[in-house]
């Protein structure tokens, strides 16, 4: 519960900050030059270990299967703009991964 | 008519609730396979209504990490809609203030990128938004119920290595279509490349956040030394 209630709050923050105070004060440049690199920072520190390392070993081979649906996935991603396409495509081919490999 | 413009704002979250739907009932049958009850499943998707940072809390549960370095990880997660928070701030200049703590807790990703194409063209009533916004809540609270209830099923190691796998591949979305500028794409190989070394050798969970923070401090440093 403690945890349910501090992710609400780190959560709410940054969602209702800004849209409440930006009216009213500005924020300095350096912190916005800095903000500005961290959802692609975070994003990129989430997804390479999860689809390069297995069992917490590097695993950039064939058998391992988030690594090949990742490759479809950035392609799909890239191509087509869709999330519910680059996720199912890239559900699908880990599924299809287990049934033939 | 306020009833109509909800209903408007409602239609036009379908394909979100579409969307949510699946991935919600990922996040409750993860959650229910890692040993969480029933109703924190729900009240997680309640009260935090965040799918990334949900996704990570029930895997960080799973492999036992701490309430700080999971808070801290949702932290940083889902800092980026600090950004789109200040963005679509420009559009509701003419919306009642009181709203808006209701509009900031149903922000996500997805309406985010809705509403501001929606607001680019015309203006809307805080009664559309409001049906946006609620309809896309009311779908992922009812996907990851529906998971929590039912996921049971898919408990074998195969279905939840690609349950799981939903997650990274949402991940690789919203970072694919955030790679607009060259110094972003760089700052992204150098987060996965210093997450993937700290990952390896530091022991816990606090790998995202050490190379999240380096990645954007060195970012500004190299700014500010060019200029």
């Amino acid at each position: 519960m403690l945890l349910i209630l501090g992710m609400s709050i780190v959560t709410y923050l940054p969602r209702f900050l800004p849209l409440y105070l930006l009216t009213k004060m500005e924020i300095p440049e350096i912190v916005v030059a800095w903000l500005r690199y961290v959802p692609v920072a975070v994003l990129s520190a989430l997804i390479m270990p999860g689809i390069l390392t297995v069992d917490k070993q590097l695993a950039v081979t064939l058998s391992n299967p988030y690594l090949l649906a990742s490759i479809l996935a950035i392609f799909v991603a890239y191509r087509t703009k869709n999330m519910m396409l680059t996720v199912s495509i890239g559900m699908v081919a880990v599924l299809v991964w287990h049934a033939y490999i | 008519m306020p009833m109509q413009e909800v209903l408007a704002g409602a239609k036009k979250a379908v394909p979100i609730v579409l969307g949510y739907l699946p991935l919600g009932f990922a996040y409750g049958a993860l959650g229910r396979i890692a040993g969480i009850p029933l109703p924190y499943i729900i009240m997680m998707s309640l009260m935090v209504f965040a799918g990334s940072g949900q996704f990570i809390a029930v895997s960080m549960i799973a492999a036992g990490s701490g309430v700080i370095s999971i808070v801290m990880t949702t932290f940083l997660v889902n800092l980026r809609h600090l950004l789109m928070s200040a963005s679509l701030s420009t559009f509701l200049q003419e919306i009642p203030r009181k709203v808006l703590p209701i509009i900031a807790f149903w922000l996500t990703d997805e309406s985010y990128a809705l509403a501001c194409g929606e607001l680019r063209e015309q203006n809307r009533s805080h009664y559309y938004l409001l049906g946006l916004f609620g309809t896309a809540y009311a779908g992922w609270v009812m996907g990851g119920t529906l998971g929590g209830l039912f996921g049971g099923i898919f408990s074998s190691a195969q279905a939840t290595l690609t349950m799981e796998y939903a997650l990274y591949a949402m991940f690789i979305f919203l970072l694919v279509i955030q790679l607009t500028e060259k110094k972003l794409l760089l700052a992204a190989c150098i987060a996965g490349l210093l997450s993937l070394v700290f990952y390896l050798t530091i022991p816990g969970s606090w790998y995202i956040i050490l190379a999240t923070v380096c990645t954007a401090t060195l970012g500004v440093t190299l700014e500010k030394c060019q200029t």
